[in-house]
């Protein structure tokens, strides 16, 4: 029996190789060939020959493994690193670095083509500001929705010509209004035209599978990866900039401005790029990462606002609600919401629950508290002095946001409870998306006139 | 006979189904029965039976809890859910549909599925 023991061990060690097959299948696995061995032994094989005969019947591993990843690809986050039925159009990956890094120089340069008609960069002169303010996000995510049109293949003529519509459009609106320097809803346009656009940049991410949850749901990842991505570029970039304003200086030569005008704007357009292809090409990065911070996070999160909620409760302060307090509450359930999605698709789905779990549902509910004692602030606040266009927006902005959050917690606690699939958190999350990009599109062109431009 | 894969996948569901209704069972057991119910013409990589068990899980279609087995090994056993057999009744409908499609059809071809066994016998 050692013998057969001794190989059952090396078979188990083979199998936990496999990224896809996680321990718990393993043991799933292992019970299925010793049921199988032990049958064959009884019908008069040896052990050895019935442990070759049950391993060959388990199957090959690499279509195993691959079957796996493709039923666990939640745990993988690597959905698109399998060839998913269109394998015969994989471009080489340097051939992908290339175009990526091509996608990026023009970026880099589109920020800097304005310069040569006469608009200035610097947020002080005359007109620069407003320009580059409306149009920050028309400098980059056409190019990034372009690397993904490239790279998915997908340059069927309708889906192309509503994305380079949907770019055109919005490059038109926040150029024809008439918005000065002075009109509040400026910031407003600023703010809620990159959330738009971001819808054209998911079709184009998610090719033909954005009417799929899985699709959608990629984008999703794909997003907070990006941003986690680009704040480490962006503290690399920091870095990059002291160190050279430091050597320049110490031999005599002044680089402010190649600094301000040409490393700073060139880098943060195409870093958002370079973010997207490493993104793709290094997964497994930050999708060890991500847990790891959402377990950090949900417990400190957690405990700051119940003392919040405490606070509140027992000195009987209320909010003081300028707009800015607002559109903090509103980021709070961002921060929140990704909390909670970030840990929940990073989750084995078929764990017990644990006390982590409830944690989160605790998180989510002292948010969502937190955030109607500042919705009954504003509402009084807009009964008070009426309704401003930030006002309106971040209002708006909060209602969905408390929606979407609501809802899922009662399906998360369903899931937790073992009365609904994840699948149905999933599907309720990305079905919303575009909720959030049509309010901000009604943002961004209705506002304006309503409010006369102020 | 070789089946053909795309077939195999397609029945697997309503097959773990349906087996699963007759009572909770295991992996292995599992493809026994498959084994027993075809005469051993479906035979299934063992291995592919368990994402299988797992994506049917995930959808909420059967539930899985672990026992200690006779044998004293721990052991993953599987059970159909409420929404699994409301599951189970409409593949039935569809696969009935097909099969009484391909009956209505094959009555009027002229080759018979038992010839080739007449020739190999």
């Amino acid at each position: 029996m050692g013998v057969l023991e001794e190989q059952i061990d090396q078979w188990r060690t083979y199998l936990r190789r496999r990224q896809a097959i996680h321990a718990v299948d393993v043991a799933e696995l292992e019970d299925h060939l010793r049921e199988q061995i032990s049958m064959l032994t009884d019908s008069g094989l040896e052990d050895d020959e019935a442990f070759l005969v049950a391993v060959k019947r388990i199957g090959d591993l690499d279509s195993l493994s691959r079957e796996f990843a493709r039923e666990h690809s939640e745990r993988l986050w690597k959905q698109l690193v399998l060839p998913v039925g269109n394998a015969a159009r994989d471009p080489g990956s340097q051939t992908n670095a290339l175009v990526a890094f091509g996608f990026a120089m023009a970026a880099a340069i589109a920020i800097k083509l304005p310069g040569l008609f006469g608009i200035p960069l610097d947020p002080d002169a005359e007109g620069g500001g407003i320009f580059y303010a409306l149009n920050l996000s028309l400098f980059v995510l056409p190019f990034l929705a372009g690397y993904f049109v490239w790279k998915r293949g997908d340059a069927r003529p309708p889906r192309l010509a509503w994305l380079v519509a949907g770019f055109a459009a919005a490059a038109v609106v926040v150029n024809v209004y008439p918005i000065t320097d002075s009109s509040s809803t400026l910031g407003l346009l600023a703010l809620h035209l990159p959330i738009a656009l971001w819808l054209l940049v998911g079709i184009a991410y998610a090719g033909t599978r954005w009417s799929e949850v899985a699709g959608r749901m990629d984008f999703i990842r794909f997003s907070g990866e990006l941003f986690i991505y680009y704040v480490l570029i962006a503290l690399g970039g920091g870095l990059l900039t002291a160190f050279t304003a430091m050597v320049f200086y110490a031999i005599g030569i002044e680089v402010e401005y190649f600094i301000q005008a040409w490393l700073i704007p060139c880098g943060a357009m195409g870093a958002v790029v370079v973010g997207a292809w490493l993104v793709e090409a290094k997964q497994s990065v930050v999708e060890n990462m991500a847990p790891v911070l959402t377990r950090l996070f949900t417990p400190l999160f957690t405990l700051m606002l119940l003392a919040f909620l405490g606070a509140l409760v027992f000195t009987g302060r209320g909010i003081d609600l300028e707009r800015e307090v607002l559109i903090g509450f509103d980021l709070l359930l961002v921060v929140v919401l990704s909390l909670l999605l970030y840990s929940v698709s990073a989750r084995d789905p078929h764990a017990p629950p644990s006390v982590y779990d409830w944690v989160q549902v605790l998180l989510v509910v002292c948010a969502l508290l937190a955030d109607t004692v500042a919705l009954w602030a504003i509402s009084a606040r807009i009964a008070e002095f009426g309704v401003s266009p930030n006002r309106a927006a971040a209002l708006g902005m909060n209602l969905i946001l408390l929606v979407n959050l609501a809802w899922s917690a009662v399906l998360y606690t369903r899931f937790l409870r073992g009365q609904s699939s994840f699948a149905s958190l999933e599907r309720w999350q990305t079905n919303y998306l575009p909720v959030y990009a049509g309010w901000a599109a009604t943002v961004v062109v209705v506002f304006p006139p309503i409010f006369r431009f102020i | 006979m070789d089946i053909n894969k795309d077939l195999i996948a397609a029945s697997s569901t309503p097959l773990v189904l349906a087996i699963l209704t007759e009572a909770d069972s295991y992996g292995y057991a599992i493809l026994q029965r498959v084994r027993e119910l075809s005469g051993g013409r479906i035979a299934w990589t063992d291995g592919m039976l368990y994402p299988v068990l797992h994506r049917l899980e995930r959808l909420g279609h059967i539930e899985s809890r672990w026992e200690v087995a006779d044998s004293g090994r721990r052991r993953k056993y599987y059970g159909i859910t409420t929404g699994g057999r409301a599951h189970l009744a409409d593949e039935r409908r569809q696969w009935q549909t097909v099969d009484e499609t391909l009956r209505g059809i094959w009555r009027f071809t002229i080759a018979a599925p038992a010839a080739p066994l007449l020739l190999g016998a």
